[in-house]
């Protein structure tokens, strides 16, 4: 049930941002100037969360969605779908062991 | 004697309403269009991901020549291409879901997916635009641009 909202809220909040990354994405076609300046506010510390954040949402969703796909078509999906959750944590949990460290030193590691 | 029915009895037919649905298989369609496309987004986007974010120097790195950078392959033009399709119909699927669920009046629902489908519209044409039409070498200072531009 709590996966069942959670991928919901996920995807709603993956959907928003992609509408806006295609904007900020398209002022390439305008100039590079304007397109530096807009791309360097994704660089600040605030906007750096955020991008962790989304990572974070994107990542349970790919997982908990293809936990739902073999819950739909593996014959043994439903009976394992709570075990299945818990890998689906299990390889969030990895997942962002390996980007955020990294991803926050690019962001508060200075020059 | 009992007065409940011999549950080995054969079920009476059922009536059959007229139309079973109204809208043929579409709703079968999107339901394995979602599973499908969702694994094909999860490879586009993990690796765009990697690329952009945990690659090189992650988020600092992004500028207007990283970008150009890599349209000028090919490969990473189908990639965000196909990304952007795939993405924009598997999200905006997932928002009509929502809305059908929870907005109750059949008002409301007319009025959300109609501003769901119109930022559909713009966002994939728009971004199928930048993607075709993108020059790689504008008039601009040349330290802005991808080295390429000036090499040649």
């Amino acid at each position: 049930m709590w996966s069942w909202v959670a991928h919901r809220v996920t995807g709603v909040a993956i959907f928003f941002f992609l509408l806006v990354h295609v904007l900020d994405t398209s002022l390439v076609r305008v100039s590079p100037e304007s397109y530096n300046d807009v791309i360097g506010t994704y660089k600040n510390p605030i906007m750096g969360l955020g991008e962790a954040g989304l990572v974070a949402a994107i990542v349970f969703h790919a997982f908990n969605g293809i936990r739902i796909i073999l819950v739909d078509f593996w014959a043994k999906g439903p009976r394992y779908q709570r075990t299945m959750l818990w890998i689906v944590v299990g390889l969030f949990v990895l997942t962002m062991a390996g980007f955020l460290p990294r991803h926050l030193m690019h962001v508060f590691g200075g020059e | 004697m009992t007065a409940i029915a011999d549950p080995k009895a054969p079920r009476p037919p059922r009536a059959r309403p007229s139309r079973l649905t109204t809208r043929g298989n579409t709703e079968l369609y999107g339901w394995v269009f979602m599973r499908a496309s969702g694994v094909v987004l999860l490879v586009l986007i993990f690796g765009h991901l990697f690329v952009n974010l945990w690659a090189g120097d992650g988020v600092k790195a992004i500028d207007f020549g990283f970008v150009a950078g890599k349209w000028a392959d090919p490969i990473w033009q189908v990639w965000d291409l196909l990304m952007l399709w795939l993405a924009m119909i598997h999200g905006t699927n997932g928002v009509r879901t929502i809305i059908n669920d929870y907005a109750e009046r059949d008002g409301t629902r007319l009025v959300l997916k109609s501003l769901l489908y119109l930022a559909f519209l713009v966002t994939v044409v728009l971004g199928t635009l930048v993607i075709f039409t993108f020059n790689p070498c504008p008039d601009a200072a040349p330290d802005l641009l991808p080295s390429f531009c000036t090499a040649r």
